[in-house]
């Protein structure tokens, strides 16, 4: 039943958007679903491949990557990278059963709390929505 | 293990009440790497931080949990605070359980559950920090003003008095930029060069002030503290040393070229100064209209009567190579080209003028020595025009944006028109009219009530030339029907652009640019001067229309942001960069395709080739981190194996009862 299905979201938030329109959100009191647990990286450029294999193999039912508007980037391109390199990753996530609504790639600002709130709000439903864990932990490597 | 100690902080009640604090401590101790673990009602205060520093002596602790606000705020504190106690400051990790999540969660349960999770990845991730030092850089003495006008000159100035050397460079023959050309300044109406010049000599002789005219900015490598600028000083044809500024040379020049200066009102000759009172007072030689240059050493004649044989026709554009430790950039603006409406007739109908012809017109050292008259038949016109936002506010053939500084300009020049013609008729027709700042409502009122200018709210949609006479046809919004002024001159306020080179500027010194081409400052509200480049700044219309006194305050403010860093000896930053892993590194050097800042060089390892990260040009993104196909790069604060503790963190939920390791000191 999806009412039981409390999914654990992995947050990939970039240092100077993302992370902090979490940070205004919560200044803000925008109050949104729980269920994401935020690690602080400099920039959505930042993210290997690896961070997301890594957390839906230990058992993450979503990985949520923030990062900054096109041409907003603090590093200037980082963003760009990191929209390439999700594409991959979702696809190929996506062939070993991983389905596409479990990862996302959001741009926040540092001035968007409400869109942070709204995005995530989002995102969480749609994993909500599959109302199980994923292949990769149902049968991942321990099984 | 690593010993570590884990401090909640209650917030007064902003976490407390959202969050079971006590339920947090107790699990955190749960935790193998956890041998100390307390709260407190506001950690960051003074005895907070107390608390911190004596549990790290007391229990050895070698790493730290603060679980409370974002680190985007306290994190400095606590590194303060722990290094305050002899511990490394980057061993201490800030869980954010304010923010991130009492503030923004509904269920008490749900809350704390995050909390005991956004902990446990900390603690993880403490484990596999390592103590790490500041990186150190030496800083150049020196600073880069990019641009000669009013704001360069200001900010030139004030780094200059304190002592620092500064290089000024200008593009045009002159310093001076736009302030030189206007006839006077709004709203105290200050004779614009009077106010100017003193200030444009004071620079050239300031002994710390090295001026480069006629000169670019060609490249800029390096960091801040430690820039390398490379500036190409066109060939001027004339020794700067030899010329004593006698002007024969400008007499006898036989070409005439419509002077810039002037706005086309005058021309000047091949060989030229732009005015008068130019800084340098040396001309210059345009190559590109002088006939020696053109016909192969034709004319020659400057050479001939140039009594202190300064002219040389040999010499090449010169580049010069130069240190600097911060930059400010200053470039201005260009008035928005009239002719782009059509309508209006400029370029077609000698008396349709812009802005900046008005400006000479009625400038007393301009090509009529200030007698305001019409430039078809030389008349003093009886009714004058002024029209508003040419080029501004006008998304379809202008620029959205308001140039802010035109609804004063033609007050002021309504108000000198008055000044000059007692007799005359003056219309200013505006969409609205924008006086904000000091003086300024109360200067166009003066014009409307005491100066007897009537200003009417509408968009003229054509001035057409009928029997010697210019119609300008307009809506009026008062009486909300058109309406027709016969006039003898009209005068477009042509609004502020940026320059066109802007962007390509804007790619050599690496900093950003919006979609006008205005360079964009860190943040738009609390770090309006500083770029995305630390150690460069903006100052006056290169950022964004402004007027005089704002561009000149922006400029002492980015002179005292560039001497933050100038008045060090040193720079400390974090040393958040990437590092290569000589051993694992297979010099493929894709790394460096991806790095923005130009990080990346080659090295030699075992007599192979492999990249190299220069830590004083890297800013630490991680972009190469992320994209080497090796794994060979790695970062020294977000790094791949501290990133991956926090993820496993997550899902390593010690089983129920399971003691802690650490076993000790538990409170
Ligand atoms: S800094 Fe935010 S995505 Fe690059």
């Amino acid at each position: 039943m999806s009412s039981d299905y409390d999914p654990t979201i992995v947050g990939l938030l970039c240092n100077w958007c993302t992370y902090a329109g979490a940070d205004l959100a919560g200044t803000t009191r925008i109050k949104h679903p729980q269920n994401m647990r935020a690690i602080r990286i400099p920039c959505s450029g930042r993210v290997s491949p690896h961070f997301l294999f890594t957390s839906f193999f230990q058992g993450a039912d979503g990985v949520f990557i923030g990062g900054c508007h096109p041409a907003d980037c603090h590093y200037t391109n980082g963003n760009y990278y990191a929209r390439r390199r999700f594409a991959l990753m979702k696809s190929l996530l996506d062939f070993v059963g991983v389905e596409p609504e479990r990862m996302a790639l959001e741009w926040v600002s540092a001035s968007e709390g409400d869109r942070f709130a709204e995005v995530v709000t989002k995102f969480t439903e749609g994993v909500k929505g599959l109302r199980r864990p994923s292949a990769l932990k149902r049968d991942g490597l321990e099984s | 293990m690593r010993k570590v100690g884990v401090f909640v902080c209650h917030c007064g009640t902003n976490i407390a009440a959202m969050v079971d604090v006590a339920k947090v401590v107790e699990e955190s101790r749960d935790l193998p790497e956890v041998v100390f673990a307390t709260d407190y009602q506001f950690t960051c205060s003074a005895p907070g931080q107390d608390q911190i520093k004596d549990a790290i002596r007391e229990h050895n602790l070698d790493g730290v949990v603060v679980a409370a606000c974002s680190p985007r705020m306290h994190e400095p504190t606590f590194r303060n605070a722990v290094a305050g106690a002899g511990l490394n400051p980057y061993l201490v990790e800030m869980a954010n359980i304010r923010e991130h999540d009492s503030w923004v969660a509904t269920d008490r349960d749900e809350a704390t559950r995050k909390a005991v999770d956004l902990v446990r990845m900390k603690v993880k991730k403490v484990a596999k920090l390592e103590p790490l030092e500041e990186i150190r850089l030496p800083v150049t003495k020196k600073a880069l003003v990019i641009g000669g006008g009013v704001a360069g000159i200001q900010a030139a100035l004030d780094i200059a008095n304190t002592g620092i050397d500064v290089l000024l460079v200008e593009k045009e023959p002159s310093i001076g930029g736009h302030m030189a050309q206007y006839d006077k300044t709004f709203p105290t109406l200050d004779c614009a060069s009077c106010i100017l010049t003193p200030r444009m000599v004071e620079a050239a002789q300031h002994p710390r002030i090295t001026l480069h005219t006629y000169s670019e900015v060609a490249e800029v490598s390096g960091f801040v503290g430690d820039f390398e600028v490379k500036i190409r000083m066109r060939a001027r044809s004339i020794d700067l040393e030899k010329c004593t500024g006698c002007g024969d040379c400008l007499e006898k020049c036989p070409v005439k070229v419509p002077s810039e200066f002037d706005a086309g009102l005058a021309d000047r000759g091949a060989v030229y100064r732009p005015f008068p009172q130019a800084v340098p007072n040396v001309p210059v030689i345009d190559r590109e209209h002088c006939t020696y240059f053109l016909k192969d050493g034709k004319c020659g004649i400057c050479q001939k009567i140039c009594p202190t044989d300064a002219i040389d026709y040999s010499g090449d554009d010169e580049i010069i190579t130069e240190k600097v430790g911060a930059i400010v950039v200053a470039t201005g603006f260009h008035f928005f080209d009239a002719a782009k409406y059509t309508e209006y007739g400029y370029g077609a109908y000698p008396d349709v003028i812009s802005w900046l012809q008005y400006e000479r017109l009625t400038n007393a050292s301009g090509p009529t020595g200030g007698k305001l008259k019409r430039l078809s038949d030389g008349k003093e016109p009886e009714t004058i025009v002024f029209i508003h936002c040419v080029g501004s506010r006008d998304p379809s053939k202008g620029f959205p944006y308001c140039s802010r500084i035109c609804c004063m300009a033609t007050a002021k020049h309504a108000v000198i028109a008055r000044s000059k013609l007692p007799n005359a008729q003056i219309f200013s027709f505006y969409i609205d009219i924008r006086a904000a700042g000091k003086g300024y409502e109360e200067f166009v009122r003066r014009a409307i009530e005491n100066e007897d200018v009537q200003f009417i709210k509408g968009r003229p949609a054509r001035v057409l030339s009928k029997n010697g006479k210019l119609i300008v046809r307009s809506e009026n919004a008062f009486t909300g029907r058109p309406m027709e002024v016969d006039a003898d001159l009209v005068v477009l306020t042509n609004g502020a652009q940026a320059q066109d080179d802007a962007p390509e500027l804007a790619l050599i010194l690496g900093i950003g640019y919006d979609q006008y081409g205005f360079y964009t400052e860190l943040h738009p509200k609390l770090r309006p001067v500083e770029t995305n480049r630390a150690g460069i700044f903006l100052a006056g219309m290169c950022q964004g229309p402004k007027d005089i006194p704002e561009s000149v305050s922006q400029a002492s403010a980015a002179a005292a942001k560039a001497l933050q860093i100038l008045s060090k000896g040193e720079l400390a930053r974090e040393p958040q960069v990437a590092e290569v892993n000589a051993m694992r590194c297979t010099g493929c050097m894709d790394c460096r395709e991806v790095c923005f800042y130009t990080a990346i060089e080659e090295d030699e390892f075992m007599r192979r080739k492999v990249a190299k990260v220069n830590p004083g040009v890297c800013q630490g993104c991680g972009a190469c981190v992320a994209h080497c196909p090796d794994g060979a790069l790695e970062m020294k604060i977000f790094n791949d194996e501290q990133i991956h503790a926090e993820i496993t963190g997550l899902f390593a939920v010690p089983s129920a009862g399971a003691a802690g390791g650490g076993g000790a000191a538990r409170e």
